[in-house]
This record gives C-alpha cells, sequence and structure tokens, in this order.
C-alpha cells in the first residue's frame, strides 16, 4: 500500500485553501517547519503567526483572530496543542463558539522515539468531551487535505488530528468527505469494524483475513468522531449485530467509547474495543510501538472472533 | 482626543458612581460576586465605555467598532452595568445578574449578551486573545483598536507573559493593555502572595511603551489613553494605581470584598455614601 505524509497533504490544503481565501490565517507555536505550515507562511508571510513556545497563548490569539472574521488555524503537536491548552480550548475557543480549527499532528503513539511525554493517547477524548467541539480524525492522507477544507467551511471549533508517521493510503481523492459522515469502506453483514485514523488500515486488513476465513466484515471509517454519524453505525449494528472498535488512542474516551455510548443507548450488541490500554507509552519505531501495544489487524481479528462467541455465531 | 472639559469630566465621574450603585446591587440580589475588582475598575470602565470606545449599541457587532476585553472576568458586574447604561440591553436587567435563564452570567459569555466581546473567567487570557483581535484589524487595514483589562493577580498567570511577548513582536500599537493595580487578589495583597514590583520595569523589558496613572482619575486615565493612541510601534500598558472597593468607605482595600457581597445593612450604607437615595 502506498504510504504518504499527512503532513504534507496538510499543508498542501492549507495553501489551496489561503489562495482561495484571504481570510484564512495560521497560528504556529515554534514547530511550523516540522509540521509544515512553514510552507503557508512562505507563501503568505503576514498570515502566519509563529508564537514561540507558548501554545495557550497560540490557542487564545487564534480566538481573537476568529472573533474578528478570520478563519483562523492553529497548529501544532497534539500533546502541546490540545493537552496543555485544554481550559483555553474550553473558554476562548468552545465556549465562546468561534471558527477556530485546531489542527494537530504528531497525535497518538506513532509519534514513536520520542516517548511518551510526546504521544498523546487522549485527545480524542478530551475534545469530544468539550461542548460545541467536533473532532475529526482522518484515515489517511488524502482524508486530511479534506479535512482542512471541509473544517475551514464549517462554522464552528474543530479538533483534527493526525500523526507524525506516514500512513497507508485507503482513499482516494476523488472520494467524497463531510463532517458527520461515516463511510463504508467495505461492505459486510456478519460483524462491523469501525476505525478512525491508522487503524482503519488496520481494519481492511483484518477485514481480508477474516474474508478469506469465510467472514464478511463491514468496515467503516469513522473519520468524524464527534458529531457521530449514529445513523451509519447503528444501522451497522442491526445488520451486522457486533462492532469493534479499532483507535490509535486509549479506549477510555475515545472513538469505542463514542460508538458504545450511541450503540447502548439504541440498539446494544456485543463489542470489542482495540486501542491503547489505559497506559503510557515508550519510546520505540511506530510500527513496532503499534505491535506492542496492540494495535494491529491480529488484534481486531481476535476481537472480531470474541464479538461473534459471544453471540453466538 | 481633544481636550476634556470639566463639565465632561463631571459627567464621567456622576456616571461612574451610577455604574458603583448597579455593582454593589447587582452583587447583592443574588448574594455572590465580585464587588471589589468590579468597583476598583470602575472608572476605567466608564472612560472608556462613556467616552473612548467607538461601539454602537444598537449594532453590537459592528465590524469596526473598538473592542473592550475583560480579561479579569469576574468583574463583570462593572461591564454589565456599562454595557446597560451604554444602551446595549436594558438597565433593569442588571438585577438577573447570576441568576437563572439570565443573560448576564457570573463570568461573561460571549455570544449571549450584547456587547460581551470574550469569554472570560478563567484568568490569564484575555491579552492573548486582544492580540489576536490586534493582528486581525492590522491584516484588514481598520483603524479600531483593541482595549484589555487585566487585574493585577493575573500578572502571576504565565499566559500573560506570552502574550506581552507576542504583542511586542508583533508591534501592536493598536492594542492597550490596562492594568487595574489595586494591590489585592483573592487571599491577599499581591506583594504577599506573587510579588510583582518592580511591574513597570517588568513590562518595559517585555518591550512594551508603560504609563502609570492613577486609576480614579478621569483626566489622567482619558490622557493615558491618549497617549497610548499616539504611540507608534510598540503597545501600551497603563498601570492604573487604584483601590479595591474604591468608592465606598468600608469596602476599600479589604480582601473579603473580592468575592462577597454586601449586606442589606451594609448595602444601605454604601449607597448612602454614593449619595443614591436609599430604597
Ligand atoms: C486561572 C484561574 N485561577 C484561579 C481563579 C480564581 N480567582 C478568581 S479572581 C482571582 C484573583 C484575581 O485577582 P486580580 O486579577 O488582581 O483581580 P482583582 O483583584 O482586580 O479583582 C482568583 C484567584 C481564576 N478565576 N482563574
Amino acid at each position: 500500500m502506498k504510504m504518504e505524509s499527512q503532513r504534507s497533504y496538510f499543508a498542501k490544503a492549507l495553501i489551496e485553501l489561503g489562495e482561495k481565501d484571504p481570510n484564512v490565517v495560521v497560528v504556529g507555536a515554534d514547530t511550523t517547519e516540522s509540521i509544515k505550515t512553514l510552507d503557508f507562511g512562505k507563501k503568505f508571510p503576514d498570515r502566519l503567526f509563529n508564537v514561540g513556545i507558548s501554545e495557550q497563548n497560540m490557542i487564545s490569539i487564534a480566538a481573537g483572530l476568529a472573533a474578528a472574521g478570520k478563519v483562523a488555524f492553529a497548529s501544532t503537536y497534539a500533546v502541546f496543542g490540545v493537552a496543555h491548552t485544554y481550559n483555553i480550548i474550553r473558554q476562548n475557543v468552545a465556549y465562546t463558539k468561534l471558527p477556530v480549527k485546531i489542527f494537530c499532528s504528531h497525535a497518538g503513539i506513532t509519534v514513536g522515539p520520542d516517548g511518551a511525554t510526546h504521544q498523546l493517547n487522549e485527545d480524542i477524548g478530551l475534545m469530544r468531551g468539550i461542548p460545541n467541539m467536533t473532532v475529526l480524525v482522518p484515515a489517511d492522507a488524502p482524508q486530511t487535505a479534506k479535512c482542512v477544507h471541509a473544517a475551514a467551511a464549517w462554522p464552528g471549533p474543530v479538533y483534527c488530528r493526525f500523526s507524525r508517521t506516514n500512513f497507508p493510503t485507503v482513499t482516494s481523492v476523488e472520494d467524497p468527505f463531510a463532517i458527520g459522515k461515516s463511510y463504508v469502506m467495505r461492505d459486510g453483514d456478519d460483524v462491523t469494524i469501525a476505525g478512525c485514523g491508522i487503524m482503519v488500515s488496520r481494519c481492511l486488513q483484518a477485514a481480508e483475513e477474516l474474508d478469506a476465513a469465510g467472514v464478511s466484515a463491514r468496515v467503516l471509517n469513522v473519520a468524524t468522531v464527534k458529531p457521530l454519524d449514529t445513523s451509519t453505525i447503528l444501522k451497522a449494528a442491526r445488520d451486522t449485530g457486533g462492532i469493534v472498535t479499532a483507535e490509535e488512542h486509549t479506549i477510555v474516551h475515545g472513538l469505542g467509547s463514542a460508538i458504545s455510548e450511541a450503540v447502548a443507548l439504541e440498539h446494544p450488541v456485543p463489542m470489542a474495543m482495540v486501542g491503547v490500554q489505559d497506559v503510557f507509552g515508550e519510546s520505540g519505531e511506530a510500527f513496532e510501538l503499534m505491535e506492542k501495544y496492540g494495535l494491529t489487524a491480529a488484534k481486531v481479528v481476535e476481537g472480531v472472533r470474541r464479538v461473534m462467541k459471544r453471540r453466538g455465531r | 482626543m481633544a481636550e476634556v472639559s470639566n463639565a465632561k469630566l463631571r459627567e464621567l465621574e456622576d456616571r461612574a458612581r451610577l455604574l458603583r450603585c448597579h455593582i454593589l446591587k447587582m452583587t447583592h440580589q443574588v448574594q455572590s460576586g465580585h464587588p471589589g475588582g468590579s468597583m476598583s475598575a470602575c472608572d476605567i470602565v466608564t472612560a472608556l465605555y462613556f467616552h473612548v470606545l467607538r461601539v454602537d449599541p444598537r449594532n453590537p457587532m459592528w465590524p469596526d467598532r473598538d473592542r473592550f476585553v475583560l480579561s479579569k472576568g469576574h468583574a463583570c458586574p462593572v461591564l454589565y452595568a456599562a454595557l446597560a447604561e451604554r444602551g446595549f440591553f436594558p438597565v433593569p436587567e442588571l438585577m438577573t445578574f447570576r441568576r437563572i435563564n439570565s443573560r448576564l452570567q457570573g463570568h461573561p459569555e460571549y455570544g449571549t449578551t450584547p456587547g460581551v466581546e470574550n469569554a472570560a473567567g478563567a484568568e490569564g487570557q484575555g491579552l492573548s486573545f486582544g492580540v489576536g483581535l490586534g493582528l486581525a484589524a492590522r491584516l484588514d487595514r481598520k483603524a479600531w483598536r483593541v482595549y484589555a483589562l487585566l487585574g493585577d493577580g493575573e500578572q502571576d498567570v504565565g499566559q500573560t507573559w506570552e502574550a506581552a511577548l507576542a504583542a511586542a513582536k508583533y508591534h501592536l500599537d493598536n492594542l492597550t493593555a490596562i492594568i487595574d493595580r489595586n494591590g489585592i487578589q483573592q487571599e491577599g495583597r499581591t506583594e504577599e502572595i506573587m510579588p510583582l514590583e518592580p511591574l513597570g520595569d517588568k513590562w518595559r523589558a517585555f518591550g512594551w511603551n508603560v504609563l502609570t496613572i492613577n486609576g480614579h482619575d478621569m483626566r489622567q486615565i482619558l490622557a493615558g489613553i491618549d497617549e497610548a493612541h499616539s504611540h507608534k510601534g510598540q503597545p501600551t500598558v497603563i498601570i492604573a494605581k487604584t483601590t479595591k472597593g474604591k468608592g465606598v468607605s468600608f469596602m476599600e482595600n479589604v480582601v473579603r470584598y473580592h468575592g462577597a457581597a454586601t449586606t442589606d445593612e451594609e448595602l444601605k450604607r454604601a449607597l448612602a455614601e454614593l449619595g443614591e437615595a436609599v430604597p
């Protein structure tokens, strides 16, 4: 499978957006070269504000820009951009309902060798817990670009998380994308596998393996964790009778939790959750860490087996 | 700004007295809120809303308006009182402050209360927000200005200094910060809890133009703002020396009135001191 950089697509999309709309501005925090917002700054020098290592400042400045009519992107590594700044986002962005677009790279365990201080496996939960926030987790590089355009057109605050690591490309530039929609990547009736981010590629791989064993799995790409596409998810629960979720994030309050909340309230079915198990990560290469922390197609298959056993199929 | 007439100064002082009465009554009716820091900032806020700010109560979101950012959100009684008297919403609505279903939240909410420019409550975010506004005005080549009112307790917050660095980096001369230097924070004197002096030197070292005024002297407030306007290439901070609880003798410099309303008896005495006929 082709591996591509989410950051590169993010940066390209920002520039396209900047060309179309002079109101687009970007605020960064001493990571602009690394996450490539500097490309935007080279093109539009007066519209990139690098405020140094001051992430709280970055968020509030973006909010001020948004309050005066700008489409303000705030961008840095996830751990600094949304964990270090939680209450600033809560008060200055979400409560205020301002169109600040927080796009953070280096989310999750695939940050790799930098270790646990830099591997934020809690951001989806942090952000989806705040009223008025929209939470996007693109599955690959092309979808990351679409998130940029969709977020800019969305009236309220948005958080979008992506990775330092190149992801297998599982969507194509022609595929549709809308905030609030989950996409069926592969149809099936026996079980549903719902993933986000890099785990969508693992879900597809798991579905292939299951197919060879005679199990037909429906794979959902849940690129918007909030607002959750409950109609697609409940339909999958009804059609297939079991769901396995997969995310590069803690299972405590992430995608799996969001889906289980929706399903438990409307149409309970057996579920399994693949993700980081309420532990901190450690240094290592991204794919070694995914293996060690159970973010693999094999774990998804295992989850499917458990779900199918529980409901006696 | 032209020389201000004595009549205008008297009018502003009367207005400030009226706002102080509102602050006392608003916090008294609900027996909560923060009168002390509202009263210390009262003359500054009065000067801004009744002489300086170009705002339109009939069109609160007028794009070219000046922006007043209240960073120390707990002092919102003074802001609400000014907005009501300036015509943004009816004066009687002030008595719904902090009550269920009110537009006047315990700390300011953006988008709900006409004229409120930012959400505040967690201290320390307002100056950064003001920097964002100032940058936007500059990008759009607009003449509107940004005023951010900060508490001296807010000087403890790291983000205040992040914002100070950024405003200096971008030479934001359309941004004026005003520090309500009443010397008291929630639990006591600033110089005991977290010493700030020499405060002016700190701001100068951060690249700001620093003015020091008596924050209860209308002429000095207006002159300071004037000077901030004419200063180019740097943001200006006005350190306004004030008294917490200003205007009511038994509330002045009393730490307790940071977050305590007056009793019925105290309210009567306070209003009498301010020259209001007791109801
Ligand atoms: C981040 C944060 N921490 C704590 C508080 C609780 N608090 C409310 S007001 C205040 C003291 C404020 O002091 P100052 O800024 O000097 O305001 P003033 O005395 O002028 O009212 C504190 C600690 C808060 N609002 N925000």
